[in-house]
């Protein structure tokens, strides 16, 4: 290896020195998603854990709960609770493993980086999906309950599960960016809207908290097709969860300091 | 090339960095120098547009660090070693870096045999890495993009005496074709080893600049009696500042002769009288460093 091609800043050939794209932004974010330690094992588990629900039910389920629209909805179980984790830590571990000042160092435009990291979100969602569909249909035929509809899937219900794990795992990646800190971020994710149910109950405001609590306005999204009422509660409870701590995040990325 | 124009800074209050000005131009190695807590990192963070200042203006190559599409490929960039996911492998971390940035994966081999990190240590995860090995892995992620300027804090830091002798080459050679060089130290001994610019800066000022030949030279003279009261006495009737270095000594803002009179006058028995040399620069960096400790 010689000096002369690692090192010769007065002799600048001419070459690629246009922005990134975000094509290449978002397959970089996948990437840091899984080249860590951390972020291994943590795929891994969404994986494993899909197959030991889905191998669980078909032992042990009802039969009726044995067609692939069950089965799909029990596999979608822990990647529904463990992505929005992975989004989190998408955002947080830039700022407790201080990798932040090397991402922004290299792309200083920080909004691209936080769009490559939802795009990355998106995409990771709909390979969750994937894998969980194929787990469903093995557990379906595995189990084969022999019931008419036991192949029945309305195509919107899929739809549905797209954005339920879509929106799961984007909501992971605001509460990471409006706290900018791994551990209050998932206590939040769990703890917050458990609060929010509770509080809403003891001070009796059930209709408010019918249009604002995740648990009970997402839940019918992998469950049935929604009406227009259920997608307006959705909407509006995503507002609160998602769309707001997202935009306070990026507010803060966008103009806080990178340590 | 690097220009840091009036950066003004404070953080709830206490002002950091005050009116902090200093050019770095091509081929040169500007050592930037400080105690602790003097203003360097966050200096170098508002250049590489990681923090703003409150007024003042950082530019690096002519232009906002911000507004380079592709940084990398012309700034490289080092500003803590140990800001890597401890979970990754070293080679992995080089290897990202060049997809975000675009250049090929083989570069990567290629710099990490640059920066003497081997296939075994490039295996490694980062949280194995001492802080040398950290130090090499952020000099090949600063050289990935084959940049024009080089911006690195603390790159010596953990290096051991032949590590340092290494740095000193590669960014010499850097430096000698045509880019341009800071570094951050808090050690004179490594800066003056490195640098052929130092701009020394304190409590968030910059207080001393220039040309490491004329810094180190510079002029004045360097004197030493036993008894020191006396001699410090017949300086001042004489009307001549004086400054004590680290180790006894007296520094002086004149001449030897003036000096020598001086203390004929005052009728003291000199240990010692000669230029300065290096003894003035080390005397103000003394100043800074024990008054940042008082």
């Amino acid at each position: 290896m010689s000096a002369a091609t690692i090192a010769h800043p007065a002799a600048l050939a001419p070459r690629s020195l246009e922005r990134p794209g975000l094509a290449r932004l978002t397959a970089v974010e996948l990437r840091k998603m899984t080249d860590t330690r951390a972020g291994f094992w943590l795929q891994l588990a969404v994986a494993a854990l899909t197959v030991v629900v889905v191998g669980a039910a078909c032992l042990f389920a009802h039969p009726e709960d044995q067609t692939l629209r069950s089965m799909l909805a029990i596999a979608v179980a822990p990647a529904s609770i463990l992505l929005p984790i992975v989004g989190i830590l998408l955002v947080t571990s830039e700022w407790s493993q201080r990798t932040g000042m090397v991402t922004f160092a290299l792309v200083p435009r920080r909004g691209r980086v936080m769009a490559a990291k939802l795009l990355a979100s998106v995409v990771l969602s709909l390979v969750a999906l994937a894998l969980c569909v194929v787990v469903a249909v093995v557990g379906t035929a595995v189990a084969s309950p022999g019931l008419d509809h036991t192949w029945a899937l309305p195509i919107g219900l899929l739809g549905q599960h797209v954005v339920s794990l879509g929106t799961g795992m984007i909501s992971g990646v605001a509460l990471g960016a409006a706290l900018l800190a791994s551990a209050p971020a998932i206590v939040c994710q769990f703890a917050l809207p458990l609060a929010w149910a509770i509080a809403g109950r003891v001070a009796g405001l059930d209709t408010i908290v019918h249009w604002l609590d995740p648990t009970s306005s997402l839940a019918p999204m992998t469950e049935h097709l929604m009406d227009a009422t259920e997608w307006a509660r959705a909407g509006t409870t995503l507002a609160l969860w998602m769309v707001l701590p997202l935009l306070i995040g990026l507010w803060r990325i966008q103009r806080g300091e990178i340590r | 090339m690097i220009d840091s124009d009036a950066l003004t800074k404070r953080y709830d209050g206490r002002s950091v960095l005050h009116d902090v000005s200093f050019r770095c131009e091509p081929g040169t190695v500007t050592g930037f120098l400080g105690p602790n807590g003097a203003g360097k990192t966050t200096t170098l963070r508002v250049l590489c547009g990681l923090s703003e200042p409150d007024t003042g203006r950082a530019t690096v190559l002519g232009g906002s660090y911000r507004d380079l599409p592709n940084p990398a490929h012309r700034v490289g960039v080092l500003l803590d070693a140990s800001a890597q996911h401890p979970g990754r492998r070293g080679r992995e971390v080089l290897a990202v870096s060049a997809q975000t940035i675009g250049v090929p994966e083989r570069r990567v081999d290629d710099l990490l045999e640059r920066v003497g990190l081997d296939r075994a240590a490039a295996r490694k995860r980062v949280r194995q890495y001492s802080l040398g090995m950290r130090q090499r892995l952020g000099l090949a992620h600063a050289l990935l993009g084959d940049p024009e300027v080089l911006i690195l804090d603390e790159p010596a830091n953990g290096l051991d005496p032949e590590g340092m002798r290494w740095m000193r080459g590669l960014l010499r050679d850097f430096a000698d074709r045509g880019g341009t060089v800071l570094l951050s130290s808090h050690l004179l001994g490594e800066v003056q080893a490195i640098a052929d610019r130092i701009v020394i800066i304190g409590a968030g000022r910059i207080v001393a600049q220039g040309a490491s030949d004329d810094l180190l030279a510079g002029a004045g003279t360097l004197v030493s009696a036993a008894d020191h009261a006396r001699l410090a006495l017949a300086l001042r009737s004489a009307g001549l500042d004086a400054r004590p270095t680290g180790d006894g000594g007296l520094v002086v803002d004149a001449s030897p002769e003036a000096v020598g009179r001086a203390a004929l006058q005052g009728g003291v028995a000199l240990t010692h009288l000669g230029p300065a040399e290096g003894a003035g620069l080390e005397s103000l960096y003394f100043e800074l460093t024990t008054e940042e400790a008082a």
